[in-house]
């Protein structure tokens, strides 16, 4: 199996794990899918400059061939951006959640069988 | 390199440094923040007045970010396009600060001022930048600065509609992140103008990856310009957020407008085979959609706020209308109408804020009420704001509307675009002359007097000056109109911008 093989089914899985996670309706699966998401666009961006194996990135006299340096800096500014971004929507969907007491994206409130908290006994 | 050259990253760094300096000096000296906060807007102002002057002799300036020459380092380019969005940008700022200084939404939280400087300064380098992943992180760099403002003043309902904004957001970087890295792993670059010789020169094999590339790329545009079916995140927030926010924002749909028009005529022209025009068999149905639902949804609105959303929406679907024919003329069109739609959809949304700072309890909820303070005032403020957005004469709206199916009428769509523009306006008529005279005209004497605070006079001055700048831009509609055509002819040049960014500039 090849290694383009791989890296692809792995951006694939991935993303597709990320797709359906991203549209459910709870925050917290949202935040799951949205970060496997960024993990599938980081892995492509990083594939984006072809798969070279033992080359360095850097340009040095002696060196005859490079692996493209630049998707590795747009990756790191991608993982850079998308953390920030994560964190940002956890902290906004607990507010979220302490706030309207529900954790459903669209802010609906849960029908009572649902919700989070303890219910009292009967 | 004289002084002047410099000026080009002027917009860049003046909120660079006027954001964090306002948030250190904030919490000590409230007002010394404040002024800081204003001289940067009007600093700002200032140069992006002189760069749209500088811009007139029609040269493609280039500006080489730590001397590192196109295509390797990146570069700031300032054309008449980018010149005359920094200056709406500006003065749309400068006005929506000073509302929001007299009417003292910025005390509501600590860091309105710097946030809205982080703003300025993504929305600054989103229209200078010649770089598309440049153009991605000012993109975040406005997006990361929108959240803290469209959250500003907090409250239960702003959080709803703002976790979804942010998701939405998120996912729309996402795609641009891997609309980017299929263009950059065809072509091996991302400077706009070195992208659009390596896609022009593309072989065979790559054309149906790169016209994929460049459908997610215009994908992520149309959602952030709001284009319909991506639209539906724009009616929430914007209704939810502080007036003042929404009025700002007014150009946040126009950064996508932005992006089209600058990417398209370069690096998705006649040449770039399969990508030709790559926005081309999608766009215009969207934007008739867009402008529909928009002008719909102002028949329907019940509220002030939601009704200038969705107004907004409208605009940008008109405004998209004309630009989707691709033809130079109407790209002048489309930039007359970019600039007037902004200035009208501000005006809404702070004629809404003032509006529902008088009505004490009945908000700006379209239902009758007693009557309120100034009601005649805010009236005639509601009633101008209005005509310029529908586009009925005598203000821009109209001419505006005019220009474009003035100019659509030589395309081959002509029928679908008039019928929508004149359909939607009668949409827009009826839905305001609606609200209008259920907030503004009828009396409901049973109802319980209204209950506010006296508010200062002071709050009208904004919303003046929004109306008194679109009959500016009515009446000089002559010279406003040979600047957009002039900005077309070089936005359907691209030859001089390749030139510029990648001869010139070493």
């Amino acid at each position: 199996m090849s290694l383009e093989f791989l890296i692809a089914s792995a951006i694939a899985v991935l993303t597709a794990g990320g797709v359906y996670l991203a549209l459910r309706g709870r925050t917290f699966q949202v935040v799951l899918g949205l970060t496997l998401l960024s993990y599938a666009v980081n892995l492509f961006l990083f594939a984006v400059g072809r798969l070279i194996v033992d080359r360095p990135p850097l340009y040095a006299k002696d060196v005859v061939a490079h692996a493209d340096p630049l998707p590795q800096a747009l990756a790191l500014t991608a993982i850079v951006i998308t953390f920030g971004m994560t964190a940002l929507v956890v902290i906004l969907s607990l507010r979220s959640f302490l706030e309207t007491g529900s954790d459903q994206v669209d802010g609906v409130v849960d029908a009572p069988s649902d919700q989070l908290r303890d219910e009292p006994a009967p | 390199m004289t002084a002047l050259d410099h000026l080009v990253i002027a917009p860049i760094v003046i909120p660079a440094i006027a954001a964090p300096l306002a948030l250190l000096v904030m919490r000590r000296r409230r007002r010394v923040g404040v002024a800081i906060s204003l001289a940067g807007c009007m600093a700002m102002l200032v140069a992006a007045l002189a760069l749209f002057g500088i811009a007139q002799d029609d040269a493609i300036r280039v500006y080489a970010l730590g001397g590192w020459v196109a295509p390797y380092g990146i570069v700031l380019v300032h054309d008449r396009l980018s010149a005359m969005m920094l200056v709406l940008a500006a003065a749309l700022a400068m006005i929506v600060m000073v509302h929001a200084i007299i009417t003292a939404v910025d005390r509501k939280g600590w860091h309105f001022h710097p946030m809205f400087h982080f703003q300025l300064l993504g929305l600054n380098g989103a229209f200078l930048t010649g770089d598309l992943f440049n153009l991605f992180v000012f993109f975040e760099v406005l997006l990361i600065a929108s959240y803290g403002l469209m959250l500003h003043g907090q409250g239960a309902a702003r959080l709803k509609a703002g976790v979804g904004y942010v998701i939405v957001n998120i996912v729309g970087s996402a795609l641009f992140l891997i609309a980017l890295g299929l263009l950059y792993g065809l072509t091996g670059t991302l400077n706009m103008a070195d992208l659009a010789r390596r896609v022009a020169a593309l072989g065979a094999a790559d054309q149906g990856l790169v016209r994929m590339a460049g459908l997610l790329l215009l994908t992520v545009f149309a959602l952030k310009a709001a284009v319909a079916p991506l639209h539906l995140w724009l009616p929430r927030t914007y209704a939810a957020t502080t007036p003042v926010v929404a009025a700002l924002f007014a150009i946040m749909t126009k950064v996508g407008v932005y992006a089209m028009l600058r990417t398209v005529p370069l690096i998705f022209n006649d040449g770039a085979g399969a990508a030709a025009w790559v926005p081309d068999p999608w766009l215009m149905p969207a934007a008739v959609l867009t402008a529909t639902i928009g002008f719909l949804g102002v028949l329907g609105a019940r509220a002030m706020r939601e009704q200038a959303a969705f107004a907004l929406l409208g605009s940008t679907g008109t405004l998209l209308l004309a630009i989707s024919c691709w033809t130079q003329a109407t790209t002048a069109a489309g930039l007359f109408y970019l600039v007037h739609s902004t200035l009208a959809g501000a005006a809404l949304f702070l004629v809404a804020d003032v509006t529902l700072r008088r009505r004490g309890q009945y908000g700006d909820a379209v239902v009758a009420s007693p009557r309120f303070a100034e009601q005649q005032a805010t009236a005639l403020l509601f009633l101008g704001a209005t005509v310029a957005t529908v586009g009925l004469p005598p203000l821009s709206g109209f001419v505006g509307k005019l220009f474009v199916l003035q100019t659509v009428a030589t395309t081959a769509a002509w029928p679908l675009i008039w019928a929508t523009v004149l359909g939607t306006t009668l949409f827009g008529v009826i839905g305001f002359a609606r609200s209008g005279s259920a907030v503004f005209w009828k009396d409901a004497p049973e109802g319980d007097a209204v209950v506010c605070p006296d508010r200062s006079r002071a709050e009208l001055i904004a919303p003046c000056a929004l109306l008194a700048a679109l009959a500016l831009l009515t009446l000089g509609a002559g010279w406003a109109t040979a600047q957009a055509q002039a900005t077309a002819a070089q936005l359907f040049a691209p030859q001089r911008y390749l030139s510029a960014v990648l001869e010139e500039g070493r």
